[in-house]
Formats: structure tokens, C-alpha cells, sequence
């Protein structure tokens, strides 16, 4: 027996060294897995127990020329369940369904669904926010959130716009200006088990979110408050359908009130006024909710009408074609090829001079101006003043100019043209182009934002905008200036005259299309001090009841504008 | 043969008085360790599923109350008396693996492997006493052999008699590791028992080539070995084999990793908070590891190392064959568990699931355990002194 156990011996002791061995190597395959692929390890587990939640970045304000706030942020909250962490499903259905006053199928479905996190929904009051917080119901998250808030409610909803339920601009500036506005979402990260619980003592990591940019534009909440009264009183006195009124700087192009009656609600966009008992299709609804967000001084065209006539006008005397004392013959109407257009005075204004055929507004003084100067010379001025271009406006959606093709006009399409018929712009390239013909012939781009900056004050970006021309001579912008004064002193245009103040200006009655519907656009624009030109305004009321002519209804409503902020446009020195 | 010791023992009275208390401390550190690991791999689970973060730690600390007396109750008995089982043990095991196919058997994980034992609600995993018993009776089984070991008959009797027993494993409780473990205590036992090595050598080398064989068959042929051939590619890859099976190897990595060398701390592993499966089980290492970091495994390490020199003392002091053969199976036991264990954490083998001895959590392994540390106490306190 201790023969046999001498091999024993050594048996047993070779096993324990392989069995060291062994150990040996595991201890190796340990130490490489802990010291060298530790970093990477480690890495992949925090990857794993980490949990991302964004936190909404606050976006940025909008705010006007003296810095008053046009747009603004308040909390809201967002409610969502976290599928793996409820408890009693039917519960959490129930009061959500109640509380948050959705149907129960569309909660179930998100209660149901298999994910991370689910939004049930957004854009909910802090209070009640608060409450569904208080029940604390398992799986149900309550997180803070910033909702867009407008305090002057309607005011220039066309031009501000709003967001939707993302915080995402959806028309007008917010738009225009998200990547601005926006701001950088932060995260919260936060250590969490296997299904998705946070676990709590391991605190949180936090990458703050960077605020949206503060953008301040040109317009002046007073002069858009100012304008939008005016421009409701003439939708209540008129019966009108829309009423529109543009003011801007002439030399900046800024843009100092841009209003659009009926406005609707920024705080409620998405709510209709329905008549009593009236039910529409949702794509009906969606329609109506595009024409109430419609611009219609940036996204519609029209035929101007007499307000055109400046245009003709400077090319006229551009050209040569006129000068201020020429003389013209109205019998009441004209005759181009075989084609009899009728002047708006039925019997005729008879003899007078240039500047009392604009002071008039007398179609065929201008038809003879526009044929005078010729389809060639006249076309080439229409491109050179860029109106068959956009005007470049800082405002999503402008639509383009509509115009006879150079090959197809003949003398009846020139003719209809010179007045102001048969080809359609919208209002703001009209305002721009007039202002750069009084603005010796300077082209300036129309514009609302000048800067952003914090919300502590500091300037991030400034814009600008490209100026072009001269499209007239300073000569012809002088002449112009001159002969649209006499329009507003003695012409057609004194309802816009006020005493003390130098204006210029030129009305615009057009029947619309079809003709014979007895629709008509009544507008005006008018300039100050009409000897250097410093604000350019346009008012334009869309079918208007009873009276009709722009000279009468369109007119006053510029110069109670005029009367009122000139005083303060000259105590701030027109802002330059 | 039996005589002869007896008569020595009296003869020795050094040895009389001996006890090897540094293995008792091992095993009793390392099984108070457990229950501290067990409790903070489990608690963070246990709490969400029983609403009690000390459920394991409860059910584990009841196992090693059971498992003491059992334990002393084996160093008490002169391990001779132990000869009377070896035999009817042996067939014993036979008879009770198949009971997990009757009523009695009780599943777990998707696999049944434990039996039911009426009137006394707790469970049994027979693969755990089949391991105990095939140490007894190879144990006996080369004493009466004797020096018929040497024929190439003999040696193929010790390996071919636990077959029976390794296929019902294997085949009836669907058990791999088990089957595996039983073989290879059997293989160590044969080993040592046997003066030749050529043959040893040959059956380690056949072993690595179908290793070898099954890695190239599971490169080229991916269909061909079902789930287990799934657990391979899954080690071959973890990061890219998505699944079930790379879920919990590539979790025991990322604990082990995210450790580094002194470990988050105790108590401190997030693993554990329900992303690593069998935290408090197979995969405890990992979390030892996460939390005392490769210090702590490496003392883990030591630890069984240390267990396995005291048994290798006691084995080669033992006074007859019976005692050292004994004490080769318990230690072989102990040693390819351990050792299979932390491959399997490391991910330097595929996975398959095998618990950490004295550590992880589980009655059965616990008890049986302990009953084979007590029969090498027994062994030890007749051990010749001087020698140790």
C-alpha cells in the first residue's frame, strides 16, 4: 500500500497543479478583462444604464423695435406612461381619459403599446399638469415644458405665426427664424434598471439645454396696434372682407406694422369660428384653417389699379415720354386698336396737364403715357424696378408676380397695364416699388428682423438685407414726389392730406375679377414728408359695403394713421 | 485492510487530536461571503419580485443551517462507515434521477431537475446527490480493486461504470454541466488511482480536439448543433450574436469590465438591478467581481486554491487509499466546478450553467457540499500529523 501511494502522492499533486494552472489562467483572463477592456466595458454598461430624457430648450422670444415682448413662453407640461413601470392599466386609462379629456381608445392604445415612453399628451396647463402629478399613478410622467404664449393675443398673428405641439414654428416669423428661435434641447441622463426604473440614488446627469435666440424685429407694437384698430373699424364700417394696411420704413425697408383683419387668435390657432350649428369635413376644416392663417399682403396678389399709375408715371417721365406740363385730352374715354376703354369719369376730365391727369387719376391721360413709351422701353422698366421678382420679405410664402409675357403684350395689354389692370402683384411689392421711386430710386429689401440676442440683452447676429437700384433717376423720383403730393393736396387723394405735414399719395379703386360683380378693392398709398420720403404706409380694404372708392374710405384710414404716429415717427427721428 | 488503519490510529496518538481547522475556515469564510454576495446581488431583484430584498439571502442561510449538522455529523463518523453506502448509493442515485420525470419533479428555469420531497416542502436537485454518491463509490471501487486497476479491463470498468449514471443526468434532467462534472471526477479520480499518464494525456487531447471540432463545426455547419451549438457562437461572439444566450455572457462582462481593479464597492454593482440574469446564481462571480473588482476575484481565486492544497495535504496524509480517494473526489469536485464557473463568467468557455462552489445560491449544491467537506474532515482528523 505505500508503494502505491508514493505514485498517489504525485498524482494527487499534478492535479492540484493543473488545477492551479488553471487558476492561473483564469486570474490572467480576469486581469486582461479587468485592467485592459475595462474602459470599453465599462463604457457599453453606462451606455446601457443610462437613460436619455430631453429637456425642452426655452425658445427664444420675439420681441418688437422698443423691445416689447411679442412673443413669449410659459410652462406647460407633458403627461406620457412609461409602458413597463404601470401598474393597474385600466386605471391610468381611466383617469387619463377623464382628466385629459381624450377618448379612451386613443389613451389605451398608447397605454398599450409596447415602448420606453409614450406621449399621451402635450401642451397641458401647469394646474392640471400638477394634479395628474399628485395621483400618482405608477408609469405616469408628468414633465415640465415650455408652450409658446402670445400677450397681445391676435396681433399680428399673420406675421409672427405660431408653433405647434413640438415647440416647431409653423407659419410666419417662428418659421422663418426656428433655427434662430429653436434653441438646443439638453438631456437628462439618468441611471435606470433593466426596465427602465431610475434608480434614484445614483443622481442624474444633466446636459442643459442652450435657449433659443431672442429675435427683435422692426416692427412697432404701437404703430401695429395703431394700424390694426383702424383696419377693424374699416372691416366693421365697411362690411369689408379683409382689411389690410402695410407700414414701413422708406429707407430701411423696415417694416413697421404689417396688418391683416380678421387676425386670429395666436394663443388658439387652431380654433374656427363656425357658424351656429354648422358641421365641416376635417379637410374642409383644414382649409379654413389655411385661409385664416393666410397673409394676404405677402401670399395673395391683386390687380393694384390706380396705384399703379406711379408706376407709369416714372417711366413715363423717365423716358421722357411726359413731362410735368404736358397736355393731355380726356374725352372720357380712349380708343387702342379697335378697343374702347372708358375713363372712370364718364364725361371725360377734357384738357389738362400731366400732374393733373394723376391728381385726377385719369385712365386715358395714362393709357396715351403708357403707349407713348412703347411695349419695349415699358416691359424693360417693369423688369428694371424688379417687380417681376419677389421682394424678398423675411415672411414664408411670398408669392410671385403675375404678368403678360414681353412676346404676348400688345398696345391693348400695355394699355390695361399703364392703370394698373390686367396683370396682379401682391401688396407688399406694390409698397416697395413705389417707395423705391420716391426714395430716388433706391430698392430696399422689406423686412421685420434687425437682430438676436440673449434674453440678458447681449447681440448674437444682426441681418441684413440687399439694396439695389437706382430704378429712376433722381430727377424723376423728385417729379414723382411732387406730382404725388398735388394728388394728396389737391387731387384726389386730400382725404389723406393733414394740416402741417407734407404727404404724398395715390388711390386705387379696382373692380375684381370677374367684372360687373360689383366687388371692388379700395386702397391707398401715402408717403411722409412727401419732399424726403421717411414712412411709406398702403391700406387696402378688400369688398367693401356702400361706398366704394378708394379715395374715400382707403385714404382716411392713412391719414388717421399719419396723423398719429408722424408726430412720434418725428420725435424718434423716423428711428434711423 | 480496515484493520490495519485501525490499529495504526490507535498507535498514533498525534493524530487523535488533530482537526484541520485552516480548511474549516476556508469553507466557512467563503460560505459567509456567499450569503453577504448572495444578499447584494440579490436584493435589488428579490425585493421587486417577493417584496422582500432578503428573500435569498433568508433561503440561503436556512440551506447552510441544514447543511452544519450534516456537515459535522460526517467529520464525526470514521469515514469506514461510509464504505456501507458506496454501493447501494451508487444504484440510489440511479433510482432517484428518473423521479424528476414522475409527479414529484419540480421545474425551474425551464428545466426539471429537482424532486420534490413530500411533507418537508423543500426540493432536491438528484444530479447534486448523484455527485456525492459517485465519489463514494469510485472511492470504494478503486479499494477493491486494487492493483486489477492497471489492466487495461480495470480502467475501463472505473470509467465505464458512471456512465449509467452521467446519460441520466444528461439525458433525463437535461443537465450538461452536471453530466460534465460527474465525468470529470470520475476522470480525476481514475487519474490518480491509476499509475499510467499516456492514457490521460490521450483523453485530454480527444477532449480538445472535439472542442477544436466543434468550434469548426459551428463556424461552418451553424445549423447542425441546435441550442448548445447557439451557446457557442454566442461565446465565439458576443457582441454580435443577439439573444438569450450572448445576453447574459456579454451582461457578466460588462460587470466584470465596469469593476476594474478595486471594484465599485460593495453593494455597488448596477448590474445586478435585474440586467445580469442569475446575479445571485451562476453569475455571482461577476458581481463579486464588479464590486471588489479584479482584487476581490483574484482573493476568491486564492481562496479555492488554498481549499484545494489543504486537500491535497489531507489526501496524501490520508491513512489508507479509501480516505485519500475520498478526499480526490470531493477535491476534484470543488476544483472543476470552480474552475468551470469562472470560465464561464469570464466568458473564456461557452456557457453552460454551472454554480460557484460554497457562493452561489442553491440548497442542494450547498448541502452536499458541505456533507463532502465533512467527510474530508474525517478524513483529516486521522490524518498522520507530521506529514501535515
Amino acid at each position: 500500500m505505500d508503494h502505491n501511494q508514493i505514485y498517489h502522492r504525485k498524482k494527487v499533486l499534478t492535479l492540484f497543479m493543473l488545477c492551479a494552472f488553471a487558476f492561473v489562467l483564469l486570474t490572467g483572463r480576469l486581469t486582461y478583462l479587468c485592467v485592459w477592456e475595462a474602459e470599453y466595458y465599462a463604457q457599453k454598461a453606462t451606455q446601457l444604464h443610462e437613460r436619455e430624457r430631453s429637456i425642452k430648450a426655452a425658445r427664444g422670444r420675439i420681441l418688437d423695435r422698443h423691445g416689447e415682448v411679442l412673443a413669449d413662453n410659459k410652462t406647460v407640461c407633458t403627461v406620457s406612461v412609461i409602458h413597463s413601470q404601470i401598474e393597474d392599466p385600466e386605471l391610468v386609462i381611466e383617469t387619463l381619459s377623464r382628466e385629459l379629456n381624450l377618448t379612451r381608445e386613443f389613451v389605451r392604445k398608447r397605454v398599450e403599446k409596447y415602448s420606453s415612453m409614450e406621449r399621451i399628451a402635450s401642451n397641458v396647463s401647469k394646474e392640471l399638469g400638477d394634479a395628474i402629478r399628485k395621483l400618482d399613478m405608477a408609469g405616469v410622467k408628468v414633465d415640465e415644458d415650455y408652450k409658446r404664449y402670445y400677450p397681445h393675443g391676435s396681433l399680428a398673428s399673420k406675421v409672427l405665426g405660431f408653433t405647434g405641439a413640438d415647440n416647431q414654428g409653423i407659419i410666419g416669423l417662428e418659421v422663418k427664424y426656428e433655427e434662430y428661435l429653436k434653441g438646443k434641447p439638453g438631456t437628462i441622463l439618468t441611471i435606470t434598471d433593466a426596465k427602465g426604473i431610475e434608480v434614484a440614488e445614483r443622481g442624474e446627469r444633466r446636459i442643459e439645454p442652450q435657449k433659443g435666440q431672442d429675435l427683435r424685429i422692426s416692427m412697432d407694437l404701437n404703430i401695429q396696434s395703431y394700424a390694426n384698430q383702424l383696419a377693424n373699424q374699416a372691416l366693421a364700417t365697411k362690411e369689408a372682407e379683409s382689411v389690410s394696411v402695410l407700414v414701413m420704413g422708406v429707407k430701411t425697408g423696415e417694416m413697421l406694422a404689417m396688418v391683416n383683419v380678421p387676425e386670429f387668435d395666436l394663443n388658439n390657432p387652431f380654433e374656427l369660428v363656425l357658424a351656429e350649428g354648422e358641421e365641416i369635413t376635417p379637410e374642409e376644416r383644414q382649409e379654413r384653417l389655411n385661409r385664416q392663417w393666410r397673409n394676404g399682403c405677402i401670399n395673395d396678389t391683386y390687380e393694384p389699379g390706380s396705384t399703379f399709375k406711379i408706376i407709369t408715371a416714372a417711366v413715363g417721365l423717365e423716358t421722357r415720354a411726359v413731362s410735368l406740363n404736358s397736355g393731355f385730352h380726356c374725352p372720357g374715354y380712349v380708343v387702342v386698336d379697335d378697343r374702347k376703354i372708358r375713363c372712370h369719369k364718364v364725361g371725360g376730365h377734357g384738357s389738362q396737364d400731366f400732374v393733373h391727369c394723376m391728381m385726377n387719376s385719369c385712365n386715358p391721360a395714362l393709357v396715351t403715357v403708357g403707349l407713348r413709351v412703347g411695349v419695349d422701353a415699358y416691359y424693360d422698366f417693369f423688369e428694371r424696378c424688379m417687380l417681376k421678382q419677389k421682394t424678398g420679405i423675411d415672411l414664408p410664402g411670398e408669392a410671385g408676380t403675375i404678368m403678360h409675357k414681353k412676346e404676348d403684350m400688345g398696345n391693348v395689354e400695355l394699355a390695361t397695364v399703364s392703370f394698373g389692370q390686367s396683370f396682379q402683384i401682391t401688396p407688399i411689392q406694390l409698397l416697395t416699388t413705389v417707395a423705391s421711386i420716391v426714395n430716388d430710386g433706391t430698392r430696399v429689401t422689406p423686412h421685420f428682423a434687425i437682430a438676436t440676442g440673449t434674453r440678458e440683452g447681449e447681440l448674437l447676429h444682426t441681418f441684413s438685407y440687399p439694396v439695389s437700384g437706382p430704378v429712376v433717376d433722381g430727377e424723376t423720383s423728385e417729379k414723382m414726389r411732387e406730382i404725388l403730393e398735388m394728388v394728396v393736396s389737391e387731387g384726389g387723394g386730400k382725404n389723406a392730406a393733414i394740416e402741417g405735414f407734407r404727404i404724398g399719395g395715390k388711390t386705387a379703386t379696382s373692380q375684381t375679377l370677374p367684372r360687373n360683380s360689383g366687388r371692388y378693392i379700395a386702397s391707398f398709398i401715402g408717403f411722409a414728408p412727401a419732399d424726403d420720403p421717411q414712412v411709406i404706409a398702403l391700406a387696402i380694404i378688400n369688398t367693401p359695403k356702400g361706398m366704394y372708392y378708394g379715395g374715400q374710405i382707403a385714404a382716411p384710414i392713412v391719414r388717421q394713421l399719419f396723423e398719429n404716429i408722424l408726430p412720434y415717427l418725428e420725435k424718434i427721428e423716423y428711428t434711423n | 485492510m480496515s484493520t490495519e488503519r485501525i490499529n495504526r490510529r490507535k498507535n498514533g496518538e498525534q493524530s487523535k487530536y488533530f482537526f484541520d481547522y485552516s480548511m474549516l475556515l476556508i469553507v466557512l469564510f467563503l460560505l459567509g461571503f456567499g450569503l453577504l454576495m448572495i444578499y447584494s446581488a440579490s436584493s435589488y431583484t428579490s425585493f421587486a419580485e417577493h417584496q422582500d430584498a432578503a428573500f435569498y439571502l433568508k433561503k440561503q442561510a436556512r440551506n447552510i443551517l441544514i447543511g452544519i449538522p450534516v456537515m459535522v455529523m460526517m467529520s464525526i463518523i470514521p469515514y469506514e462507515k461510509y464504505l456501507k453506502f458506496a454501493t447501494i448509493g451508487y444504484f440510489l442515485s440511479m433510482a432517484v434521477i428518473p423521479l424528476v420525470k414522475t409527479p414529484l419533479g419540480e421545474s425551474s428555469h425551464g428545466a426539471t431537475r429537482w424532486i420534490r420531497i413530500p411533507g418537508l416542502g423543500m426540493n432536491v436537485q438528484p444530479a447534486e446527490l448523484a455527485k456525492m454518491f459517485m465519489i463514494l463509490f469510485l472511492a470504494m471501487l478503486v479499494c477493491k480493486m486494487g492493483k486489477a486497476i492497471r489492466s487495461p479491463k480495470g480502467f475501463l470498468l472505473m470509467l465505464g461504470l458512471p456512465l449509467p449514471v452521467v446519460l441520466e443526468v444528461y439525458l433525463l434532467t437535461n443537465n450538461l454541466s452536471s453530466a460534465i462534472i460527474i465525468m470529470g471526477i470520475s476522470v480525476f479520480m481514475v487519474f490518480v488511482a491509476s499509475p499510467d499518464y499516456k492514457k490521460f494525456i490521450l483523453i485530454t487531447l480527444a477532449v480538445v480536439g472535439v472542442a477544436v471540432l466543434m468550434v469548426v463545426l459551428v463556424k461552418t455547419h451553424p445549423e447542425l448543433l441546435g441550442f448548445r451549438g447557439d451557446r457557442i457562437k454566442a461565446w465565439l461572439d458576443p457582441e454580435s450574436f443577439a439573444g438569450d444566450e450572448s445576453y447574459q455572457t456579454l451582461q457578466g462582462l460588462y460587470a466584470i469590465g465596469s469593476g476594474g481593479v478595486w471594484g465599485k464597492g460593495l453593494g455597488q454593482s448596477m448590474q445586478k438591478m435585474s440586467f445580469l440574469p442569475e446575479a445571485q446564481n451562476d453569475m455571482i462571480f461577476s458581481v463579486i467581481c464588479e464590486e471588489l473588482g479584479l482584487f476581490g476575484g483574484i482573493c476568491i481565486i486564492l481562496l479555492f486554491v488554498m481549499l484545494l492544497w489543504r486537500m491535497m495535504m489531507t489526501a496524501n496524509n490520508a491513512p489508507d487509499l479509501f480516505g485519500a480517494m475520498l478526499v480526490v473526489g470531493v477535491m476534484g469536485h470543488i476544483a472543476i466546478q470552480a474552475i468551470l464557473n469562472i470560465a464561464v463568467v469570464t466568458a473564456s468557455i461557452p456557457n453552460t450553467g454551472i454554480t460557484l462552489p460554497f457562493i452561489s445560491y442553491g440548497g442542494s449544491s450547498i448541502v452536499f457540499l458541505m456533507a463532502e467537506i465533512g467527510a474530508v474532515m474525517s478524513v483529516a482528523r486521522r490524518a498522520q500529523r507530521k506529514n501535515i
